[in-house]
């Protein structure tokens, strides 16, 4: 942690959609709306039409409680709905039915916390509470909201079911909030509440502050990789401001993603006053403790616990275990195909991992797919690595098929079709290595002063095999040639 | 006798024998529109065209002895904030001023679409049903057919003057503290405030949303039965309505009543009562009492903060409940498009709301404003609970509540307009019954010097419709004063 950063204050409010709940949060209508038409996912309760009432979808219960579980918050037995007033377009009731801890109302879920790691230190990064509200409409911009002719509203969104959750203001760092973030993801697809890969479904708000000064708050950080680089800007912008001798204002800045910078909306004094009181439309629903343990039950190991396993398990490092659960669909697949073949063993476990951590994530990011959209499967790697270790194939070699097991290919067509079998046969080798020795005098004359050039003759072997022949062998008949075995 | 002078049961029963047919009925209520409502103003929209046709096609069923629904195709007339799938359904608003919803409310499913009643028309009322006197209309007030010189109450007039004269058979209304039972008594007709979540809201245009509900305007009570079982039961869309079962009340109100014990509230026989009203009452009382059951005096000792109670929370809901309407997506935008979103939005509230509506939203804004929800928000539903307990409490000791309606008979149009304070007191006797949520039914009991209706007020227990609507039954047999309600527009001074 860098010192200068020590004086920095972040607390964050996330916003997700429960993108796997069927339908929106009072209504019947499909949450499945991106890529439709604007305005075709809509009924007279999403769009508020005068004399339409919400109703709870049910499930939403369940999906709060993984998430408040996988959280380790504490869940308020009685589940009920305030008013948040406000007039703005995106919302068409004027107000917007979300959940309140002041005023006599409770949040969904108390408390809670979120690990997370950065430069080698563990850190708890303490929630304050998670809760349920309607998302409001789209706003479509020409280019930045700044400058755009025109504002479109596309009601698709509205009334999607969103989970807040907001953490005590104890971020120190911009990567501190990315890495809290990459946490709340992976615990999120554990929960399998959300997809949040999906154009649109997370956003954040970030309240920042340099210690002893107002703070603002940073709207409109519309994916997690954008946060880093919004905070970094504010937090610039802030000390710049300071170091002028500006005093900061409590303000609320609008995060332009066109122009990468925050721009202001309002300050503290033109801030809405929400008039928050209970949406009498709705009921209170009662979530007792035989509920709660059922859905403990059904929920899935998540993945700190499944670090310590796979540690365990697998004798993977901290480091390697801890990248590998992020991405349940990785660690899955990592799991299958670990366990599929008995005579694997620690170093057959680590070689795995490399193999999926680097080569197959890389491809991935370069890509920019998950697993679950290619069609590798978890024998591939399997294959791969008794392939190499029985010296079938180089690693070398075997990084260059990556592509075609990304299509499906199994590992045995690819083989075939490239040829790329290794040499192992002496005498091809030893001919092979007598036409080098011709063809470098001056590499042969260094070999005998250095024995380093050894390496630069079995590359040109290889060269000639392209890679083929097996080096070992190389190794050994290019040292009997010159004498040195 | 004029087909306009007969009860609902009467004409369905005629319809049934077949000594008439819907379209002589439909017409009778087209005519009698035609001569009458230019004095009144009951309607704001007419579906003639649309109910004349239903009438024939209804006509051509019986024919064939098929099914038309227990409503027989007789005239209904609906309150103009309760949405009919295409038709303008505009609260009597500018703001809403040809707004057609594409959905029926879960009362027009039911009446119209189940029971084959025949819709012929919106009736007039309180802008955004925010008064008692049915003049804040944006269509213009409507006037009181016992003397067109006097209101008819609100703010669901337009409903209780289509029924008091003649016009419609069925009328549906709104109560949220009184807007059923007020028109309904200065009209001479009944009316029926049911329990809070015994008649789904869907579809009913909000105003204070936990007030709010829907009920029957009727001549007679065995009508207005006949309306609350065919609207009652739950609605999964609307998350307030209660599953409790529907009772049989159109056999229910002919029990006898001799073992009842009927509660009379001291306060609400105060000096602020007309005297013709309370002797009225009282001589109902006595003929109820005449009949077998037993009076006992209770008390509702919180009774004299309600009126500051119910119009605190009331606008406070409505200042949120009509956020929504901004123009944007339904409804008039003002014309003058300049300036930003937020200047669009507040211009075009300001065009088009009224005055009353206009005030009710500042006040209910500011009374949920930061530092005053506590003082206000908060207090008021504090002493909601205390009057509610009160009538808890009160129904320990007796079946149903007795009491006047209204504090006086219909008033002079134009008297209370401009002095809100005065028109809000007149909700003195109605509007506790919402804070509680109970039932309560009015049905006319006499007639003052003037010879303006007076109404007699059944306050009942949680979702004991059938108490209530049974004693009513009871007393209007015994003082047959709906058969001398004859839809007369007499002549105004």
């Amino acid at each position: 942690m860098s010192s200068q950063n020590n004086d920095v204050i972040i607390g964050l409010e996330v916003h997700i959609q429960l993108t796997n709940l069927k339908t929106k949060l009072f209504c019947s209508c499909s949450t499945k709306y991106r890529g439709a038409e604007p305005n075709t996912f809509v009924c007279p309760i999403c769009i508020g039409l005068p004399g339409s009432l919400p109703v709870v979808n049910k499930k939403v219960v369940e999906f709060a409680t993984r998430l408040a579980l996988a959280l380790d918050c504490k869940i308020n037995h009685k589940f009920w709905f305030f008013r948040k007033n406000y007039h703005y377009p995106d919302l068409p009731k004027g107000f917007q039915i979300t959940q309140y801890n002041k005023a006599g109302g409770k949040a969904f879920a108390d408390g809670g916390k979120i690990t997370i790691r950065v430069n080698n230190h563990k850190k708890e990064v303490v929630l304050n509470r998670i809760h349920i509200e309607e998302d409001p409409a789209r706003l479509v911009h020409k280019g930045s909201i700044a400058t755009s002719p025109f504002t479109l509203v596309d009601y698709n969104r509205s009334g999607v079911c969103l989970i807040e959750i907001v953490s005590e203001p104890v971020i120190d760092t911009p990567e501190e909030a990315r890495e809290f973030l990459k946490q709340l993801k992976s615990i999120v697809q554990y929960t399998d509440i959300s997809d949040l890969d999906l154009q649109g479904s997370v956003r954040v708000d970030a309240n920042i502050s340099i210690k002893g000064n107002e703070r603002s708050e940073v709207k409109n950080i519309n994916s997690f990789k954008e946060v880093e680089r919004a905070l970094s800007y504010e937090i610039i912008r802030q000390r710049n401001a300071l170091k002028r001798g500006k005093i900061l204002i409590q303000e609320t800045r609008h995060w332009d993603d066109k122009r990468k910078i925050t721009i202001s909306l309002r300050s503290k004094e033109f801030e809405a006053d929400y008039r928050y009181f209970p949406e009498q439309d709705l009921v209170p629903l009662e979530i007792d403790n035989i509920f709660i343990q059922k859905v403990k039950e059904k929920l899935p190991e998540m993945p700190n616990e499944r670090a310590l396993r796979l540690r365990r398990e697998y004798m993977l490092s901290e480091f390697d275990s801890e990248n590998l659960v992020l991405d349940k669909e990785i660690a899955d697949f990592y799991e299958n195909g670990a366990n599929s073949d008995p005579s694997f063993g620690y170093k057959e476990y680590k070689q795995y991992c490399n193999w999926l951590m680097n080569n197959i994530s890389g491809w991935l990011n370069e890509n920019n797919t998950t697993i679950k959209n290619i069609k590798i499967t978890p024998k591939h790697i399997v294959d791969l690595i008794k392939n190499i270790r029985n010296g079938k194939i180089t690693t070398k070699i075997a990084k260059t098929y990556i592509d075609e097991m990304m299509k499906g290919t199994s590992l045995s067509q690819i083989i075939k079709k490239k040829g790329k079998k290794r040499i192992y046969d002496e005498k091809i080798i030893e001919k092979l290595c007598r036409a080098v020795i011709e063809e470098n005098p001056n590499v042969v004359k260094d070999f005998h002063k250095n024995l380093k050039a050894l390496e630069a003759l079995i590359g040109r072997v290889m060269a000639k095999t392209k890679g083929q022949a097996d080096p070992k062998i190389t190794r050994k008949i290019i040292l009997e040639l010159l004498g040195k075995s | 006798m004029e087909l306009y002078n007969y009860m609902g049961y009467e004409l369905i029963e005629k319809v049934i024998n077949r000594e008439i047919t819907i379209q002589d009925v439909i017409q009778t209520s087209f005519d009698r529109i035609e001569t009458t409502d230019n004095l009144i103003h009951s309607f704001v929209k007419l579906s003639k065209d649309k109910a004349l046709k239903k009438a024939k096609e209804y006509d051509i069923k019986i024919q064939k002895g098929q099914k038309v629904g227990r409503l027989y195709g007789l005239p209904f007339a609906n309150k103009d904030l309760i949405c009919l799938k295409g038709f303008p359904t505009t609260c009597c608003s500018k703001i809403l001023r040809q707004y057609r919803p594409p959905y029926n409310a879960f009362v027009i499913e039911r009446l119209v679409e189940q029971e084959g009643a025949i819709h012929i028309g919106n009736t007039n009322m309180d802008e955004f049903a925010m008064g008692s006197s049915t003049e804040s209309s944006c269509y213009g007030p409507t006037y009181n057919p016992w003397d067109l010189s006097r209101v008819p109450g609100g703010s669901s007039g337009g409903s209780a003057t289509a029924i008091a004269s003649g016009q419609a058979i069925f009328a549906i209304g709104s109560d949220t503290g009184g807007s059923i039972r007020c028109p309904a008594s200065f009209c001479g007709v009944v009316g029926l405030k049911p329990t809070y979540g015994r008649v789904s809201r869907y579809g009913l245009v909000a105003f204070a949303n936990s007030l709010d509900q829907i009920g029957p305007i009727t001549k007679c009570v065995y009508d207005s039965a006949l309306m609350l079982e065919i609207i009652s039961g739950k609605d999964p869309l609307d998350s307030t309505s209660v599953d409790i079962k529907v009772d049989k009340y159109t056999e229910e109100i002919k029990n006898p009543i001799e073992k009842k014990v009927l509660g009379v509230p001291k306060e609400f026989f105060d000096e602020g009562i007309d005297n013709e009203v309370k002797s009225s009452v009282k001589k109902s009382i006595e003929k109820l009492e005449s009949l077998g059951t037993t009076i006992v005096e209770v008390t509702i000792p919180h009774l004299e903060y309600t009126i500051a109670t119910y119009y605190l929370l009331c606008m406070c809901e409505a200042s949120s409940n009509l956020a929504r309407f901004d123009g944007l997506r339904y409804g008039n935008m003002s014309e003058d498009p300049s300036g930003d979103v937020f200047e669009v939005f507040s211009r075009t509230r300001g065009e088009y709301f009224g005055p009353e509506v206009r005030r009710r939203i500042f006040l209910g804004t500011y009374a949920l404003s930061a530092g005053y929800y506590d003082k206000f928000y908060i207090k008021a539903l504090k002493v909601r609970s205390l009057i509610k307990n009160d009538f808890i409490e009160a129904f320990k000791k007796c079946d149903s509540i007795v009491c006047p309606t209204m504090p006086s008979t219909a008033f002079k149009a134009g008297a209370l307009i401009d002095d809100p304070l005065q028109m809000y007191i007149i909700d003195i006797l109605t509007c506790s019954v919402n804070l509680a949520g109970i039932p309560a039914l009015t049905i006319p009991c006499g007639f003052d010097s003037n010879n303006l209706p007076i109404g007699f007020q059944i306050i009942g227990d949680y979702f004991d419709e059938k108490g209530i609507l049974n004693i009513g039954y009871q007393l209007e047999q015994e003082l047959k004063v709906y058969r001398k309600i004859t839809p007369v527009v007499s002549g105004g001074k």
